[in-house]
C-alpha cells in the first residue's frame, strides 16, 4: 500500500483548525468539496484586499454539513439544530460590521429551519447561506430528508419516500432575495466564481450546493461507488438561465436545474433598518 | 437601556408586548436596534448571536414563547452567552389565558432546557424593582456568564406605578471579562480558577472564538470524552455556585420575631404584605420572606427569616413550586430552624388575590397558623 506524501503545508491551511484534521466526512462525501470552494473564494477575495477574513462569522447547525464549523479558523458557531440563520441574524444586529455566513445542510436548513430561512430572504437579511444539500441525513444515519427524492428507500420510508420533495432554491426564487443560485459539486470552479461573487453583494445571498453522499444516499440507491454517484449526479445537473421559476426543476430523474438565477442589488434589511431608525455610525459601519 | 441595551430581538406576545413596543421607539434612539423575529425559537438564538458578537441583548416574553425559548437558553447556557429573557408569567398551560396572571414558571425557568446547566433568576415584585433587576440581571448575566431570568407577571406588567429612574452611575453595571492573553493563546472555554468564568471575546476581535453546542474542550473542540464532559457541566452548574453571594437576593419583613413567616413572590406578595400587617395590628407575629433570586435561592437569609417561625406558609399562584424548593432548604437546614410546619396555599386562580383572598384561603383549608 502507498503511503499518502506527508504534506508541510497546504495554501488553505490559514482558515483551517490543522489540529483538528483529519475531518468526519466519509470518502466521496462532496461537502469537503462544497468547503473547500467557499475557502478559495475566501482566499482569493482576502488576497485581492476585498474582504477581512476576521470580519466572518461562520455559523452552522446540525448534520454532518455543520461540523465544518469546528474545521475552518474564523469566528465560528456551531449552533442547535436549525437555528444557524436566526443566530447569525443576531450576530448582524450586534456588529453590522460582521458577515455571517451561514453553511449547513439541507435538512438543518430546509426542514427544521425552513421557517427561518424563509424570513430570513423575504427580509432580505444580510447574509449569505450556503445550504449543501445530499438529499439525505447522514449524520443521523440515513432517514428521510424534505430533498429525497420522490420513492427513494430511507430508513424511515423502508417501502419507498411517498412524499414529494422540497426544492429550496426555487423557494428562494419565489420569495426573491438578492441572489438565488443552485451550484454543484460536480463543477467546483463555479461554486468559488459563485461565493466570491455572493461575499460582496449586500442583502441575502442564497447558494444551494448539490453534493454526493455514497456512504449514505449512493447507498439507499444502489450507487455506492463514489464515483457512480458523482457521475449520476453531474449527469442530472444542468446549468440554465431561467425566466421563470417553472425552468427550475429539482427531479433527481431528469434534471436538477443550476445556474445563478437571481442577482438584485436591493436594499438589505440592515440598511433599511439603520437608515429607518436613524443609526448613522452602524449605518456607516455596515458591510455585506 | 440602563444596562446599556444595545439589541432587542421579540415576537409578539401578551402580556410582554408593552416592552417590545416601548423599545421599538426608543432603543434606536439610544443606538440599539430592535427586531421582530419570526417566532421565540427565532428570537433567543439570535440574542445568543448577538451577545457573542458584543451587544448586551434581550428579549420579552410570556408563557408559550418561554417554552419556545427552552431549547435556546441550553445553547446560551452552553456557550456561556450572558443574555437576559424576561418572563411575564400568565396563566397556562398551553395558551392559557393570555391576559391574566400566572406564577407557573418557576421550576421552568431552572429546568425547562434538558441536560446539565445553571442559571440566574430574579423575580422583582413593583415596577421599581423591575427596572432595578433588569439591570442587575444583566450584570449577573455578564459576572457568571448565563442567561438570566427577570420573572415578573401578568398583573405587575400591567400595574402603572412612580418609579426612580437613576442617573448615569449610579447603579452598577457590569459588563464582560475581557481575555488577558494574545489572541493564539486565548481559550473560549478556559475559566478563570477563582470565579470558573471564561474571559469572553467578541466576534470580530480576531480570537475566533468557537461557539460549540456540542460538548466542548477548553479551545471550543467537541469531544465525547467522559470526564471533558463532567468538569464542563461541574463547571457550568458550579460557576454560579460559587459566585452566589454576589447573585441573591431577597426582602424579609417583620421577620424578627415572626412565629408565622408566609413566602411568596411578585404581585402576590405585595398583597401578602398586606394581610401580614393587618394580621400584626390583631395581635399575630407574622411575617413575611419575599425571594427576589429565585435561582440561585438565597437560604442564608431564608433560613434567618424561619429561625424562630411555627408555621411556614407558601403562597403561590400554582401547585406548590416554591414550597417544593423550601422543603430541601429546610432539609439542608434543620438544624437551624426550629422544626417548623411548611404549608402550601397553593392558590392557582388566572386572578391575583386579594388580601381577604388569601385570608378566606387560609381559613377554607382549617389551619391552625397562629
Amino acid at each position: 500500500m502507498v503511503m499518502l506524501e506527508q504534506r508541510e503545508s497546504h495554501p488553505l491551511d490559514a482558515y483551517l483548525r490543522t489540529d483538528r484534521l483529519p475531518h468526519i466526512w466519509c470518502p466521496g462525501c462532496g461537502i469537503g468539496i462544497a468547503l473547500q470552494q467557499f475557502l478559495w473564494a475566501v482566499k482569493e477575495l482576502h488576497e485581492e484586499g476585498k474582504i477581512d477574513p476576521n470580519k466572518i462569522v461562520f455559523v452552522t447547525g446540525i448534520g454532518c454539513t455543520g461540523r465544518a464549523s469546528g474545521f475552518v479558523k474564523f469566528d465560528s458557531a456551531h449552533t442547535p439544530h436549525g437555528r444557524a440563520i436566526p443566530f447569525a441574524v443576531g450576530v448582524k444586529l450586534a456588529n453590522p460590521s460582521l458577515t455571517p455566513v451561514v453553511f449547513s445542510g439541507d435538512g438543518d436548513i430546509a426542514s427544521i429551519g425552513g421557517n427561518h430561512a424563509i424570513h430570513a430572504a423575504r427580509r432580505n437579511f444580510d447574509m449569505l447561506v450556503i445550504m449543501v444539500n445530499n438529499m439525505t441525513y447522514g449524520l443521523t444515519g440515513g432517514q428521510l430528508a424534505p430533498t429525497t427524492p420522490y420513492s427513494v428507500y430511507s430508513t424511515t420510508t423502508p417501502m419507498g419516500n411517498p412524499e414529494r420533495p422540497i426544492d429550496m432554491t426555487r423557494v428562494m426564487y419565489s420569495i426573491g432575495p438578492n441572489l438565488v443560485a443552485r451550484m454543484s459539486i460536480t463543477h467546483p470552479n463555479i461554486i468559488r466564481e459563485t461565493v466570491k461573487k455572493a461575499l460582496l453583494m449586500k442583502g441575502f445571498r442564497w447558494i444551494e450546493v448539490l453534493s454526493t453522499c455514497p456512504e449514505i444516499f449512493g447507498r439507499h440507491i444502489n450507487m455506492r461507488d463514489p464515483y457512480e454517484l458523482y457521475s449520476r449526479l453531474k449527469k442530472v445537473v444542468k446549468f440554465k438561465k431561467v425566466a421563470n421559476a417553472d425552468e427550475i426543476k429539482y427531479d433527481w430523474d431528469n434534471e436538477i436545474t443550476c445556474g445563478v438565477f437571481l442577482e438584485r442589488n436591493n436594499p438589505s434589511y440592515m440598511e433599511s433598518y439603520l437608515s429607518m431608525y436613524g443609526l448613522k455610525s452602524k449605518l456607516e459601519a455596515l458591510s455585506p | 437601556m440602563a444596562a446599556g441595551l444595545g439589541v432587542y430581538v421579540g415576537y409578539p406576545i401578551t402580556p410582554s408586548s408593552d416592552m417590545f413596543e416601548y423599545l421599538s421607539e426608543e432603543l434606536p434612539k439610544r443606538g440599539g436596534v430592535v427586531f421582530q423575529a419570526e417566532d421565540e425559537i427565532a428570537s433567543i438564538n439570535a440574542l445568543v448571536g448577538a451577545s457573542l458578537a458584543g451587544a448586551k441583548a434581550m428579549t420579552a416574553t410570556s408563557g408559550p414563547g418561554f417554552s419556545l425559548m427552552m431549547e435556546g437558553i441550553g445553547f446560551a447556557a452552553m456557550v456561556e452567552a450572558p443574555l437576559l429573557v424576561v418572563d411575564v408569567m400568565r396563566a397556562g398551560p398551553s395558551t392559557g389565558i393570555a391576559t391574566q396572571v400566572g406564577q407557573g414558571d418557576i421550576f421552568q425557568a431552572r429546568w425547562g432546557s434538558h441536560g446539565v446547566y445553571n442559571l440566574v433568576a430574579y423575580a422583582p415584585a413593583s415596577a421599581q424593582e423591575a427596572y432595578e433587576y433588569a439591570v442587575r440581571s444583566f450584570n449577573a448575566a455578564y459576572m457568571v456568564r448565563t442567561p438570566v431570568i427577570l420573572m415578573t407577571d401578568g398583573a405587575l406588567a400591567h400595574t402603572r406605578e412612580r418609579v426612580v429612574l437613576r442617573d448615569p452611575g449610579e447603579l452598577e453595571v457590569v459588563g464582560r471579562k475581557r481575555p488577558n492573553v494574545p489572541p493564539d493563546q486565548y481559550r473560549p472555554y478556559r475559566p478563570d480558577p477563582e470565579d470558573l468564568v471564561p474571559p469572553m471575546a467578541f466576534y470580530g476581535e480576531g480570537y475566533h472564538p468557537i461557539a460549540e453546542s456540542l460538548t466542548h474542550d477548553e479551545r471550543g473542540y467537541y469531544k465525547t470524552d467522559d470526564e471533558i464532559h463532567r468538569a464542563l457541566v461541574e463547571r457550568l452548574v458550579r460557576k454560579v455556585e460559587v459566585n452566589k453571594r454576589r447573585l441573591v437576593a431577597s426582602r424579609s419583613y417583620y421577620t424578627e420575631d415572626a412565629e408565622v413567616l408566609f413566602v411568596a413572590i411578585g404581585s402576590v406578595a405585595r398583597n401578602l404584605l398586606a394581610l401580614v400587617r393587618e394580621l400584626r395590628a390583631s395581635g399575630v407575629r407574622a411575617g413575611l420572606f419575599r425571594p427576589i433570586s429565585l435561582w440561585p435561592f438565597d437560604d442564608e437569609s431564608f433560613v434567618a427569616a424561619a429561625a424562630r417561625a411555627r408555621s411556614i406558609v407558601t403562597v403561590e399562584l400554582n401547585q406548590g413550586q416554591i414550597y417544593a424548593m423550601l422543603k430541601g432548604v429546610l432539609w439542608d437546614n434543620r438544624d437551624k430552624v426550629a422544626n417548623p410546619t411548611l404549608y402550601n396555599l397553593e392558590m392557582p386562580y388566572p386572578s391575583l388575590p386579594s388580601p381577604d383572598d388569601i385570608m378566606e384561603e387560609i381559613r377554607s383549608r382549617g389551619w391552625r397558623l397562629w
